[in-house]
């Protein structure tokens, strides 16, 4: 399903099309926020909080509002925001919790203390950046949307971001 | 490999739990636990407007849930907001500031069963009594179908009502012998009570006071059983000279 086909299905039936979003963007939000905050549960809490506003905010959503949607940039300026809030307030916790406990060993992918402590080493925007545009996959344009920032500061942002990785690689061989 | 590639190779798949958590906070599906209760183990179901349904945990809940609700369930904590006021709510028969979730019927429905939390326990009201108290006396027959269509039965005590001619009648939690086997259990004695309605007693007043009662109210209860007279009817007690009770509104 393309974005703009499961925009029209959000439309159409929020309840029936939105797990069709969690399961399109959802892995890439996860593993993005895990990029930037470096922690399993801080990351799976933030992508539980950011599509549960999401859908709060799509409810109240008319026409006008569904065709102008570009949903990946819209879902990840709220995952940004909740994320600026959720270093301030790191006691809060998820208003439901499953019982299944599933262990955070799946979801280590190899080589993960190793990235975690590069992308540590960048400054927020240059990580946001090379996150957003490497790991999630999202344009220069779509990122400057989320962010905020013109695009020649993101451009300029992803190059000295991926540069500073390139460094602590040679550096590490 | 260049770095580029290298970091596209970083995200994989979404891990297990996430998707149950959305569908939950979201409300998109319901969460379900056990507890136990004075008829034995239940199935209670929420979401975040509320606790929403109540079943025996034998049945088969889940088909039954999804086909009532459309939503689908997952085995969860309910949250922990108002997680610990549902045993007490089980117990006491009533939701007290447990959240409950009415959307799966009518607004008049709700108005009526939110006017059945207020039977005390150990007492019953029939039909026509909640009928009235909603200001829709002729609506008797509508409260029995609202009652079987309780969505959470013990926790909202639709087994303190009882039919318009004072007999204990049907129960959808298991069947009218659970719904004895509830008022035994909270004081209401239901073998007097279908005594009383082979007999057409519909209400009772004390001679001294000359105040009538529903037969389970506690003012009548307390009062001495030499003093207490049987009536069809509170227009017959009425003509008698006997005034409604204050505390159960016959």
């Amino acid at each position: 399903m393309t974005m703009d086909e499961l925009t029209t299905a959000l439309a159409v039936d929020l309840d029936r099309a939105f797990p069709d979003l969690v399961k399109d963007l959802g892995p890439r939000l996860y593993w993005g926020l895990r990029r930037m905050c470096g922690d399993h549960q801080e990351a799976e809490d933030l992508t539980q909080e950011t599509f549960i506003r999401a859908y709060k905010a799509l409810g109240d959503f008319d026409r006008q509002r569904f065709d102008d949607l570009r949903l990946a940039p819209w879902v990840w300026t709220i995952a940004l925001n909740l994320g600026r809030n959720h270093i301030r307030d790191r006691s809060r916790r998820p208003l439901f919790v499953e019982i299944n406990d599933h262990g955070v060993e799946d979801a280590e992918l190899p080589d993960e203390r190793a990235w975690d402590s590069r992308f540590a080493a960048l400054n927020r925007n240059q990580r946001t950046a090379v996150v957003l545009r490497h790991v999630v996959g999202l344009g220069i344009g779509e990122i400057s949307e989320t962010t905020g920032r013109p695009e020649g500061t993101v451009k300029a942002d992803i190059h000295r971001g991926l540069d500073r990785l390139r460094e602590m690689m040679e550096h590490e061989a | 490999m260049n770095i580029e590639q290298q970091l596209e190779g970083l995200a994989g798949p979404l891990p297990e739990g996430i998707t149950e958590g959305v569908a939950l906070g979201t409300g998109i599906a319901d969460g379900y636990d056990y507890y136990d209760s004075p008829v034995g183990e239940v199935v209670v179901t929420f979401n975040p407007n509320g606790v929403s349904s109540l079943g025996l945990a034998s049945d088969d809940f889940e088909g039954y849930f999804n086909h009532r609700h459309g939503r689908p369930l997952i085995r969860a904590e309910a949250p922990s907001a108002w997680s610990g006021r549902i045993p007490s709510a089980i117990e006491a028969g009533t939701p007290g500031t447990l959240p409950v979730d009415l959307r799966s019927v009518t607004d008049f429905q709700a108005r009526i069963l939110r006017i059945a939390t207020t039977i005390p326990k150990g007492e019953v009201r029939p039909y026509g009594w909640l009928a009235r108290e909603a200001a829709r006396p002729g609506a008797a027959r509508a409260v029995g179908s609202t009652m079987a269509r309780n969505p959470i039965p013990l926790i909202i005590p639709c087994h303190r009502v009882v039919r318009s001619d004072g007999t204990i009648g049907a129960y959808s939690l298991g069947g009218p012998h659970v719904k004895w086997e509830l008022l035994t259990h909270e004081g209401a004695d239901p073998v007097h009570l279908e005594d009383l309605a082979e007999h057409q007693v519909r209400v009772q007043g004390n001679k001294s006071t000359h105040i009538f009662c529903n037969p389970t109210c506690r003012a009548i209860r307390r009062s001495k059983p030499e003093n207490v007279v049987p009536f069809k009817s509170g227009s017959a007690a009425e003509a008698s000279g006997y005034r409604a009770c204050e505390l159960c509104r016959p």
